[in-house]
């Protein structure tokens, strides 16, 4: 079955924005994103500056699908970490659950100083996920909100 | 698969353009990315051969304006139509919202039409998805070219469930935007049911 929607309350946004700060400091890295598998991005902290992170966020997935397809094709479940090395910036990404942590990074930091860092809040990343989920299941049925969308409130948007 | 982020008020939805090998799914976002204003659009991220032919995919993001307060983003993806691309065109219909299937409306491409429908209702399957129950939309596209066939034709071999079919020339812009609207607004119908 395909997963169900993420939904995030300011609460949770929060937290999470608190690990992603954490973890941006201590991993001395430039800018760290949480991305869901499907590309879209959930969380930002750091030095965004000029970065896209739109598409930042829906190349990482599509570069964990694909090397998750080849995992696959060798009888792995998922590489579960992916490291891409530049001249100057660095991306380190992790799979946690459904969503991906990614770290951008500069010679200020290393990738050995970035890998203990992401595997040490990768556990309270997937806590606040499945905390989330265990939520989603349960409000499912009151929430109202969307349910009091009108075919005038959708049409708007395209006149 | 919907994002929504009360703390942004953000609505985030993923549409997939679908079909065969240059059937002008990329023309379909080339077109929605060239007319709309730069402030509703991210950039047209293109992962292609040097002979410009779709390797993974293309992407780009859509802003189409408020709901209720909530901001509605579309991220709109294509595919690779190429037959030996199959192991990705699966991999990015993982959290799909909507699904428009190009078809090229030329008589000598109505298999090549068929048998990505065919695959499309198989990858769609392998990811959990039914498409008799996602938002869908049909495009019948190349309508300016001389040896096509007629929309009763087309619509009768490759219509499924009583969806939407536009017709379309995606080169110069007839009908690509209808064809968005359709599927965008069944995703947010959709959302509302559930």
């Amino acid at each position: 079955m395909a997963d169900t929607s993420i939904i995030l309350h300011e609460q949770q946004y929060q937290q999470i924005k608190a690990v992603l700060a954490k973890l941006s400091l201590d991993a001395a890295s430039r800018v760290v994103f949480l991305v869901d598998k499907d590309g879209q991005q959930i969380a930002a902290h750091g030095d965004v500056g000029d970065i896209d992170t739109t598409s930042l966020a829906s190349l990482a997935a599509g570069n964990v699908a694909a090397t998750g397809g080849m995992a696959q094709l060798i009888g792995e479940k998922e590489f579960p970490t992916l490291s891409h090395e530049g001249e100057r910036e660095s991306i380190h990404i992790c799979v946690i659950g459904r969503v991906l942590l990614v770290v951008v990074f500069d010679e200020r930091s290393s990738l050995g100083l970035v890998k203990l860092r992401v595997k040490q809040v990768s556990n309270e990343l997937a806590a606040i996920f499945e905390e989330l989920k265990r939520e989603a299941a349960k409000q499912r049925t009151d929430e109202a909100f969307f349910s009091e969308i009108t075919d005038e409130d959708i049409d708007s948007l395209f006149s | 698969m919907t994002f929504i982020n009360y703390a942004s008020r953000e609505i985030n939805c993923k549409i997939v353009y679908y079909g065969p090998g240059l059937c002008g799914k990329t023309t379909n976002l080339q077109y929605i990315f060239d007319s709309t204003a730069p402030q509703a659009k991210g950039k047209l991220i293109s992962l292609a051969t040097e002979t410009d032919r779709t390797l993974f995919f293309d992407f780009m993001p859509l802003e189409l304006g408020t709901v209720r307060g909530f901001k509605t983003r579309f991220h709109l993806y294509t595919v690779p139509g190429q037959v030996f691309y199959d192991a990705s065109r699966k991999l990015i219909l993982k959290g799909v919202d909507g699904v428009v299937f190009v078809a090229d409306s030329q008589e000598e491409r109505m298999d090549a039409n068929i048998e990505s429908m065919y695959n499309l209702e198989e990858n769609l399957q392998a990811q959990g998805y039914d498409l008799m129950a996602i938002p869908y939309v049909l495009q019948l596209n190349k309508r300016d070219l001389p040896n096509i066939l007629s929309i009763e034709d087309l619509t009768a071999e490759l219509q499924r469930k009583g969806e939407p079919v536009l017709e379309a020339v995606a080169a110069t812009g007839v009908g690509v935007f209808d064809t968005l609207k359709a599927v965008a607004k069944q995703v947010l119908t959709e959302l509302r049911k559930s």
